[in-house]
């Protein structure tokens, strides 16, 4: 398979949407870093979401103008963000108290892998001169009450992330509920990688294609 | 009665009897609440054999990162020890210079409010399953499993705030707030660096977000250094 799959497929913008699409109004949600960070673009008009950054605030609002950036209002991926009306600030302790407590409805987060039982993989490839650095991934996906993952469906490489068991190190056990990827909409179900929808000019074979493991039809 | 008032005149003062392998907290999340002028005081004493417990690994070749390139820490207990321009750990674990105690977020404020709290031990859901559960008691309670993690205690913490009265009540700005409030808990000696330190009835007690009972040194430092307009800058301390 060396087909370009950047050629087919939503576009990581309209992946974002169709994550955006799928979260209810007034929900309590933690974004990743990297593309999870495009889904506060895409927000339905007429829904408000509060977003939870784990360095300590609720209510985050996007990056200020360039000149309006302060060094101590950043979000977990160290970027400049703003707090919008109705905001809140605290400590790592109840952030965290936050997460895994249960309060939190929603994670959106990236993979390197994941497979058709939930395990994710996010935070290492395990590689023996690899810096080890976790941050909170392994709390956010213990504690909050759904995960979804947004991914490219395959490594640069042509590899399927879509896996029917992780090959890097785990970030959580069964802890997935649902994958976007540009390809389509997966969810984890007990009997394993399930179809929600397809991206329009896609089909089922070519998904299963470039999937690792069984993927259920509707 | 002599009145109370833990205001001290600098941060060398403030950070002069750190001893050689002390365990010190210091506070921030990348650069938001690194008391940098603190940090550097501690480069200056000259304090070694450090363990280091923070987020993060610091940036460029000010503040946290000044510190672990001065080689005075041996041991760091973090959850992220890679950021955007921080080569100094990075280096410096390679060579085998320094150890790393890996410690999901979570926990790791979780450890260090126990700490504070007078609690040695609790379980936890986070990294069960994972290569950081690895010789870690667990336990299924409630038809779950959990992991038991430990306390986390030190000699001294090294906080910023935005404003602390000599009480040592203090509150602080924004998102520079993360950890500064557990690890003034945890610490024997708290010393926390603001931007103004004002007198008792300065700081509605409604807002105060430390009591005071946790602070034992503050120090004011009026127009505290960014960490990132250091780096970018091409600073390099000392």
């Amino acid at each position: 398979m060396t087909t370009d799959t950047r050629e087919i497929g939503w576009t990581r913008d309209e992946m974002a949407r169709r994550v955006a699409i799928d979260i209810p109004n007034g929900a309590y949600v933690n974004l990743g870093i990297g593309i999870p960070e495009l889904v506060a673009r895409f927000v339905p008009q007429g829904r408000t979401l509060v977003y939870h950054t784990e360095n300590g605030l609720l209510g985050m609002g996007p990056s200020p103008e360039k000149d309006r950036a302060d060094p101590e209002l950043i979000n977990a991926g160290k970027r400049h963000v703003t707090a919008l009306p109705g905001a809140a600030y605290f400590h790592h302790a109840d952030s965290f108290a936050m997460i895994r407590g249960g309060h939190i409805d929603l994670s959106v987060l990236g993979a390197m892998q994941v497979a058709c039982n939930g395990d994710l993989a996010n935070w290492s490839t395990g590689e023996p001169d690899a810096i080890p650095a976790v941050g909170g991934a392994m709390d956010l996906v213990a504690g909050v009450k759904s995960v979804y993952v947004i991914t490219q469906h395959c490594t640069k490489n042509n590899e399927p992330k879509l896996v029917e068991r992780c090959t890097y190190p785990l970030t959580g056990r069964s802890v997935v509920n649902r994958i976007y990827t540009e390809l389509a909409v997966i969810d984890v179900t007990p009997a394993g990688f399930a179809l929600v929808e397809l991206c329009p000019g896609v089909d089922l074979e070519y998904v299963r294609s470039r999937t690792g493991a069984p993927l259920l039809a509707r | 009665m002599t009145t109370i008032n833990k205001q001290v005149k600098g941060p060398a003062e403030a950070v002069a009897d750190v001893h050689d392998g002390a365990t010190v907290m210091i506070g921030g999340f990348g650069e938001a609440g690194s008391p940098v002028e603190l940090i550097h005081a501690l480069i200056d004493q000259g304090a070694k054999r450090l363990t280091v417990i923070s987020n993060n690994t610091g940036s460029g070749e000010v503040g946290l990162a000044a510190l672990l390139k001065a080689e005075r820490v041996s041991k760091v207990i973090c959850s992220f020890p890679r950021t955007a321009n921080s080569t100094v750990f990075p280096d410096l674990y390679r060579r085998g210079k320094v150890e790393l105690e890996l410690v999901p977020q979570g926990t790791l404020a979780e450890r260090i409010r126990a700490g504070g709290a007078g609690i040695p031990a609790f379980y936890t859901p986070a990294a069960v399953g994972t290569p950081l559960a690895e010789g870690k008691e667990s336990r299924v309670l409630e038809g779950k499993e959990y992991l038991l993690e430990h306390w986390l205690r030190a000699d001294f913490a090294l906080i910023k705030g935005r404003c602390a009265d000599t009480h040592g009540n203090v509150v602080y700005n924004k998102t520079a707030r993360n950890f500064g409030p557990i690890m003034a808990m945890a610490a024997k000696v708290t010393i926390v660096q603001a931007n103004s330190v004002v007198a008792p009835g300065g700081i509605d007690p409604e807002v105060v977000v430390t009591p005071g009972i946790f602070v034992d040194r503050v120090v004011e430092v009026p127009s505290p250094q960014h960490e990132s307009e250091l780096v970018a800058a091409g600073a390099v301390y000392p």
